[in-house]
């Protein structure tokens, strides 16, 4: 990737972030920590990686992504309202419908509701398999679409996540490349305490898959190692992704309170002058 | 609908699970995209000539339902029309939270089979005795709940959901079953079968109690008592004209299933009556109770499933008349 690029990326990751605590910030509440932490991962993906259309977002050649931590629900919806999958100005809505006017923008994906989300998640590990069956769906018909599933690291307690491993190695789902946005914490505190996950990368590698661990704020070390698992083309990928709860608002980053939070109007000012400050200087 | 009921009432020749795997073949001859998956019961399910015939079309999962369902649900968002089979205990409790989210809330596209209903588990017992697998499914919004009677039934049935969209469950019995229905007959979807007419009292049944309910109304002839029996195989929604007339023409009903009482059949009856015209109803099936292992003829007996106790039920019904 050049520089340049690189550049056109980390700005993108930090409109996402911009876009995402504006959306969070109008309502008052929600989902902040593990929202900012994936930021620089959509930005790859939708800035690089994916083949999507923003004016087709059905269309049949596109990458399909799972978002199976369904609560960074309004990280996405800023990707693909700066995507141009629909206007930003609707964001705004998010959590708040009113009588006749439902909401397109839960907390959690909906595919029934937001042009753009793939598969509807929220109940956590569920992705896994959804994800694996588009994979599967894909490749039972010899087509070259990829499938993208990214989970939280608390997510993966889930034993349906491990039930989906064994599946997809079994299945050779080489199409099919996970991330673990690898933070270190869920909502009781920190994974090593509240269920030990251990080495990531090394349980997925020894599940057969091809298995990575990167920086996940570092938008080159991201795309290249997506690059990497598309070249190998054997077997299913895991990208574990060192990332920082609330990545980009360091009042609150690494703290696990932050998963689901309420942000006032003072906090909205100072954490966008912090991200302001941050994109001016990329 | 033009139905033909078997006078014997004897046993099909064939299984129900060679009729299920008959009738995915032949779908699936027709559809690349009609997908079979399975939780490592093929050989249980008799599916083993699918999985030989149409190898890219089978999905054999190993003993993990949650990922079944799962990926199911993904196969249909990618435009597949996935059929997943376990045994109704696993298809439903065990898988039921991917059921609903990644199924029904996600107004996904899947086909369940659940296999051995309440006391066709048999041998396999209380663990694998679902007398609670068509509630559990119920109770999740857009679900359509159906329990076919005999082969000719299943057949039709299967046949329909391949291509109504939506999510299914099914739960079918994989031995032997009683033919009901004769070869010709034609179902229509969303109606429940009058099998009997009858003016004092109407049996609502399904499944394994279907036969039993048509020898109860015999026995209750003899006894100068005219039963309607009503063969209710969709569950959910249920037809509510069909109680709603049997209410206003009979006064009494008797709900027959091979299963809960609570949140089955029975409620799912109750429920269309009390809105409309309440009359006295008694429910056969299990009375709240867990499985237990036996053969098919204690089971009945323990579980008070089999004709005579559906003409007690209809003795009693009728006092309250």
């Amino acid at each position: 990737m050049n520089s340049e690029k690189a550049k056109e990326l980390k700005r993108f990751s930090k409109h996402i972030q911009i876009e995402t605590i504006k959306e969070i910030a109008n309502l008052g509440v929600g989902h902040l920590g593990g929202s900012l932490s994936i930021a620089d991962l959509l930005a790859v993906l939708y800035g690089k990686q994916m083949k999507v259309d923003p004016k087709n977002p059905k269309w049949e050649e596109r990458d399909w992504l799972v978002c199976s931590k369904g609560h960074a629900g309004p990280a996405v919806y800023a990707t693909l309202a700066l995507k141009g999958y629909f206007p930003l100005e609707e964001l705004k809505t998010l959590n708040q419908p009113t009588l006749g006017h439902p909401t397109n923008f839960p907390s959690h994906c909906d595919r029934t509701k937001t042009p753009g989300i793939d598969m509807t998640t929220g109940s956590l590990g569920q992705g896994s398999s959804t994800a694996a069956g588009i994979a599967l769906a894909h490749k039972m018909d010899n087509k070259p679409n990829y499938t993208y599933v990214i989970f939280g690291d608390g997510e993966i307690d889930e034993g349906q996540v491990w039930e989906m491993a064994l599946f997809a190695h079994t299945k050779k789902l080489s199409k099919l490349i996970a991330f673990v946005d690898n933070n270190g914490l869920q909502i009781d505190g920190k994974t090593e305490d509240v269920c030990d996950l251990g080495d990531i990368a090394a349980k997925f590698e020894s599940f057969g898959w091809y298995a990575q661990t990167v920086d996940g704020h570092d938008v080159e070390a991201i795309d290249a190692a997506i690059e990497n698992a598309k070249a190998q083309g054997e077997k299913p990928s895991m990208i574990v992704l060192k990332t920082v709860k609330g990545h980009g608002w360091s009042a609150i980053e690494n703290t696990a309170g932050c998963h689901s939070m309420n942000v006032n109007a003072q906090q909205l000012e100072e954490a966008l002058a912090e991200m302001n400050a941050a994109l001016e200087a990329i | 609908m033009d139905i033909k009921i078997s006078k014997e009432l004897a046993n099909e020749k064939q299984a129900m699970r060679d009729a299920f795997c008959e009738v995915m073949m032949e779908l699936a001859e027709k559809d690349r995209n009609i997908v079979l998956l399975d939780a490592d019961l093929m050989g249980a399910m008799g599916t083993k000539p699918f999985a030989k015939k149409f190898p890219e079309q089978t999905v054999d999962c190993g003993i993990q339902e949650a990922n079944m369902i799962g990926v199911a649900c993904g196969l249909a968002a990618a435009g597949k029309i996935p059929f997943a089979h376990t045994f109704g205990p696993f298809a439903t409790r065990r898988a039921c939270d991917q059921v609903f989210m990644s199924g029904a809330y996600a107004k996904n596209n899947v086909k369940i089979i659940g296999s051995d209903p309440g006391i066709t588990a048999q041998l396999n017992g209380g663990t694998h005795m679902p007398f609670e697998d068509m509630g559990i499914m119920r109770g999740i919004p857009e679900m359509t709940v159906l329990e076919p009677t005999d082969i000719n039934m299943l057949k039709w049935i299967i046949r329909e959901i391949a291509y109504r969209y939506g999510m299914f469950y099914v739960r079918l019995v994989r031995k032997e079953c009683v033919k009901v229905y004769e070869d010709g007959t034609k179902f229509e979807w969303g109606k429940a079968v009058t099998l009997r007419d009858g003016k004092d009292v109407t049996i609502i049944s399904s499944g394994y109690c279907v036969s039993e309910s048509l020898k109860a109304a015999d026995m209750l002839e003899k006894d100068g008592i005219s039963a309607r029996v009503v063969n209710m195989y969709c569950w959910k929604p249920v037809d509510e004209e069909i109680i709603k007339k049997a209410a206003a023409e009979t006064g009494a009903i008797v709900t027959a299933e091979n299963h809960n009482v609570i949140n089955g059949l029975g409620s799912a009856v109750a429920e269309v009556l009390v809105k409309n015209k309440p009359v006295p109803m008694e429910m056969i099936g299990s009375q709240d109770e867990f499985g237990e292992v036996g053969k098919l003829p204690y089971l009945s007996e323990r579980f008070k499933m089999n004709a005579p106790y559906i003409v007690e039920a209809a003795k009693k019904v009728l006092e309250r008349k």
